[in-house]
Order: C-alpha cells, then sequence, then structure tokens
C-alpha cells in the first residue's frame, strides 16, 4: 500500500487560552492524487486541520505525518523543507498588500530559487496564464477584485509545482460565477497537474462541483465536463465534521445515503438546488 | 474568593508566558541575524521608514525641548548669578537624558504603533501564515530588519535631536537671555565629557531594541481582527513608553555605578 500524502492519527487540538478542544480524536489518510473535501459548519475545525498539516499550529496530542514524515513535534526550519512539496490558498487569499501580483506569484521563488529576471517573468506569467490573469502582471495586489484575488493566491500556490495543494474556503464570499470559476482552477490543477488537493468549504455546491466536474485538453481546447455515475468517483472523498469530531467520511454517493443526523441535517439545509443534484445520481 | 484567586493565577501565567514569548522573539531575532539569508533591502527600507520619517518629528522635538530647557533653567541659574552656565545645563541634560529618552517615545509614537499594526493586520489577514507556508521565516524577514534598523537609526536620531536641542538653545540663550555665542559653547562643550556620550550612545541602543521588540512582538500575537489590531498598536505604545523610562533608571544605576 503507497505511503499516504497525509496521515492523521488520534489527533487533538485545542486552541491556547481554551479549554475545548477544537478537534477530537482525528484520524484519516489521503493518499496521492485524490481530492479529499472537507465539510462542516463554521467553527467546526475544518481550517484548523489544514493549519496542522501545514505545521502553522502543533496537536495537542497525535501524529501528524506529511509522505511519510512525523511532523508532529518538528522545529521551524524542518518544517520549511516539508512545506515546499505543499501549496495553501487561504481564505481571502491572504496576498501580500505591499507586493504586485507578479511578486505575489513569485514570492517563493525570489526566496528560494535563483531565477534570471527573464526566467522568473516567465514562470509567474506562466502562472497567471493560468488562471487568467496575465494581463494584471504589474498591478499591485490590492487592486484586484475578492475573485482576482483568490485566483493570485491559486497560482502562488501552484508557483513552486507542489504535490499537494489544500485550499481553506476559497469560494466563500464569492458570487456563483466567480465561485465556479475558481472550482475550474481547482479541478484543472487536479486533472491536469496530477495534484493531490484537499478542499475546506462548508458550500456543498462548491464541494460537489468540483467532486462531479473533471477537466481533459484536447487539440489544445480545454473543456470541462460532468460525471454522470457515481462509480466514476474514485478519487473523491468527503469528509463531515461537526464540533472538531469527524461524523463522516465517505464517497458522495454514501454522504447521500448515510442516516448521520448532522449530515443530513447539513445537506438538507442546503436544498432545494442540492436536491436536483441529488436526483441527477439517484 | 477562589474565583478572585483563579484569575489571579491566570493573570500571572498569561504574565509568564508573555515574557517566555517576548524573550523567544527576541532569541530567534538575535540568532536570525547571525545567519543567511538577510534581507539587506528590506533592512534600508525600515531604515529609511525609522530614520528619514522621523526626521522632522525629532528635529521638532529636540529643538523646542533645547529651547525650553533653555528658558526654564535660566529663571532658577539667575537665582545664583549662574546665568553663563545654561550652555552647560542644556548640553549635560539633553545628552544623557531628555535627547534618547524625548526621541524614544517619539519614535515609539511613529514607529513602534505602525509596526504593531503593520504586522497585527499581516497576522489577521493570515499573510503571516501565508509566508511561514511560502517557506519564509517571518522573524528574519520582518522583524530582523526592523531590529537593526531600530538600533541604528534610534541613536542616530539621538544625536539629531541633541544637537538641534542644543542649537535651540543658543537661539534662546542669545536672543532671549542676551549671552555671547562663545560664552553659551564653551559652557556648553566645556561640560561633555567622553562618559556622557557614552552613556548618550548606550541608552539609544536600548531604547532602539525596546520600541522594535515591543512594536513587533504586539504586532505578532495580535488576536481578534481589527479591533484587535488597534488594541496591540494602543499596547505597543503603552508598554514601550513604561519600559523605556523604566530602563533609563536603572541604566542610569548601572552607568553611575560602573561607567563614571
Amino acid at each position: 500500500m503507497p505511503t499516504p500524502v497525509i496521515s492523521l492519527r488520534n489527533v487533538y487540538y485545542a486552541y491556547p487560552g481554551t479549554d475545548a478542544y477544537a478537534l477530537h480524536d482525528i484520524s484519516f489518510d489521503i493518499t496521492a492524487g485524490t481530492t479529499e473535501i472537507i465539510i462542516g459548519g463554521s467553527g467546526s475545525g475544518k481550517s484548523t486541520i489544514l493549519k496542522l498539516v501545514l505545521g502553522l499550529i502543533k496537536p495537542e496530542s497525535g501524529v501528524i505525518k506529511i509522505d511519510g514524515e512525523d511532523i508532529s513535534g518538528m522545529e521551524e526550519p524542518d518544517l520549511m523543507r516539508i512545506r515546499a512539496v505543499i501549496g495553501m490558498v487561504f481564505q481571502e487569499g491572504a496576498l501580500f498588500d505591499s507586493l504586485s501580483v507578479a511578486e505575489n506569484v513569485g514570492f517563493r521563488l525570489r526566496e528560494h530559487e535563483r531565477l534570471s529576471e527573464e526566467e522568473f517573468r516567465a514562470r509567474v506569467g506562466r502562472m497567471l496564464g493560468f488562471v487568467g490573469l496575465s494581463e494584471h502582471y504589474d498591478r499591485m495586489s490590492t487592486e484586484l477584485s475578492g475573485g482576482q484575488r483568490r485566483r493570485v493566491a491559486v497560482a502562488r500556490a501552484m508557483a513552486h509545482q507542489p504535490e499537494l495543494i489544500l485550499y481553506d474556503e476559497p469560494t466563500t464570499g464569492l458570487d456563483p460565477i466567480t465561485g465556479a470559476t475558481i472550482c475550474n482552477l481547482i479541478v484543472k490543477l487536479r486533472d491536469l497537474q496530477g495534484v493531490t488537493s484537499v478542499l475546506v468549504t462548508h458550500q456543498l455546491r462548491d464541494a460537489f462541483r468540483v467532486a462531479q466536474s473533471f477537466a481533459v485538453q484536447k487539440d489544445g481546447e480545454l473543456n470541462y465536463d460532468r460525471i454522470d455515475e457515481l462509480e466514476l468517483l474514485v478519487g473523491t472523498e468527503f469528509l463531515v465534521l461537526n464540533e472538531g469530531r469527524i461524523v463522516f467520511r465517505g464517497r458522495q454517493k454514501d454522504l447521500w445515503e448515510t442516516d448521520e443526523p448532522y449530515v443530513r441535517q447539513f445537506l438538507d439545509g442546503q436544498a432545494p438546488a442540492l436536491l436536483n443534484q441529488k436526483r441527477q445520481f439517484t | 474568593m477562589t474565583v478572585f484567586f483563579d484569575t489571579l493565577t491566570m493573570r500571572i501565567k498569561l504574565g509568564l508566558l508573555s515574557i517566555q514569548e517576548f524573550s523567544n522573539l527576541t532569541y530567534r531575532t538575535a540568532t536570525s541575524l547571525l545567519s543567511r539569508p538577510r534581507y539587506w533591502r528590506e533592512t534600508l527600507d525600515q531604515m529609511d521608514s525609522i530614520g528619514v520619517g522621523s526626521l522632522t518629528i525629532v528635529t521638532l522635538t529636540g529643538l523646542f525641548t533645547g529651547m525650553v530647557l533653555t528658558v526654564q533653567s535660566s529663571a532658577t541659574l539667575d537665582v545664583f548669578g549662574a546665568r553663563p552656565y545654561v550652555g552647560r545645563m542644556v548640553s549635560m541634560s539633553m545628552i544623557t537624558e531628555l535627547g534618547p529618552v524625548l526621541t524614544a517615545l517619539m519614535v515609539t509614537g511613529r514607529v513602534g504603533s505602525g509596526m504593531a499594526a503593520e504586522l497585527g493586520s499581516m497576522v489577521v489577514t493570515q499573510q503571516i501564515d501565508a509566508m511561514r507556508t511560502l517557506g519564509t521565516d517571518p522573524i528574519r524577514k520582518l522583524v530582523a530588519p526592523r531590529m537593526i534598523a531600530g538600533v541604528v537609526m534610534v541613536p542616530v536620531l539621538t544625536v539629531l535631536s541633541n544637537v538641534v536641542g542644543m542649537l535651540g538653545g543658543y537661539v534662546v540663550a542669545t536672543f532671549t537671555l542676551r549671552l555671547s555665542t562663545s560664552l553659551y559653547w564653551r559652557s556648553a562643550l566645556d561640560a561633555i565629557i567622553i562618559e556622557d556620550l557614552f552613556v548618550g550612545l548606550v541608552k539609544p541602543i536600548v531604547f532602539g531594541y525596546i520600541i522594535v521588540a515591543v512594536g513587533c512582538y504586539q504586532g505578532l500575537t495580535t488576536t481578534g481582527g481589527t479591533r484587535g489590531v488597534g488594541k496591540s498598536t494602543t499596547q505597543s505604545v503603552v508598554a514601550a513608553s513604561i519600559l523605556i523610562l523604566a530602563s533609563d533608571y536603572f541604566l542610569n544605576l548601572l552607568m553611575l555605578r560602573f561607567v563614571y
């Protein structure tokens, strides 16, 4: 069995100054090339899991492994090495206000790779082309709209060609059309670059869009299609969190069929648009 | 009663935790200065921001302090018929005490609060987390350049403030008190000994460290969104000001014991 890219075992976490655990006994594995969609309400611990995976915070107890390496007690200099294979798209983008779009996207290249100015421009230009923002190369990040900021954040996350990209609520606060653009980017990265993806969201619409869509490139033209059979969704798993505990993990088909009360409440809360999607697949 | 002791215990614990985190930040900043990569461009930017940016406020503070000092001390000196010694009074006070302390307090208000606000905003908008995720140590990139700039530029600003203060004193002494130029400057310069200059330079180095360390610490430990940024900014000015005044007292004791 291949080594999981991410492995959490019996992880507990409490935020400093609080007695209550934000995460209770979290255990799951994510293998290379797959997509994990973590859903749950606000404050359920979704983003905390991503911070733990990045080593930005340390668990109270339990083991977190990235590519088989235990990072639970790892010091910052060693964590920098681990983070080299991970890309992260933060909520709201978290772009550096004082830098231009190009400097944001090429931040890691400037810091860690000795590239000539031509190479830098070419690499950053390619990334911005991927997210459809080539014309904004020299603009300041503060001049961009919310959707554009998220797309730049995606370009920044993929600039160093990571094996794994974590998305923390990448579509929150965006209109449905811009949200769909971001979802398509996630699908494109997954299908064309083979990137392992972890998507944290509380919007089922976007979760299903990522789970059901796939990107194909034919004769230089990129197309998005939707999968019509649930059995084809082999690489995508759903994980549902409620008050820091995993209450469900499985495929989309199982998600619709589960009797777990919180999951049912969560699904029913986002009807009726999603019920139409359900009918498509059952 | 139990609630009171629980609260007290919690406050003591949080206080000790803050001291530990503050010391840790200082240690990590110091060690990051000893190894590569070093961010010289950011350091120069910070020197410009702290040094050039504070020129106006520091020169004005020095000027008016020197002028007020001359007017006030001349009234007292006149009682003893010692008006010609007013230059001595001004130079000694400016170099060893008022110059370093007032410059540091002004820089705290202008720069320390700015650092806390800037870093605090970066924390609440996850830019610090993003920086760590992108493989860059925020202490090395953000704190260390500010630290170098602080301990270099605060002494430079202090020297400038001292000079302008003495010039301000000279203007008042000649035009209001009718003292001759040579009398004022001879009195002012004869009084200064090398130990005074040493004290006048050591203090601003320590104050520069306090301003930057407190500003960065408050900024990097910001919690609670934009409201938290405001709170960190206020706390950075209050804490740094108190630390500057307290450390000034203890530095004086140390200097009297070991330098003079």
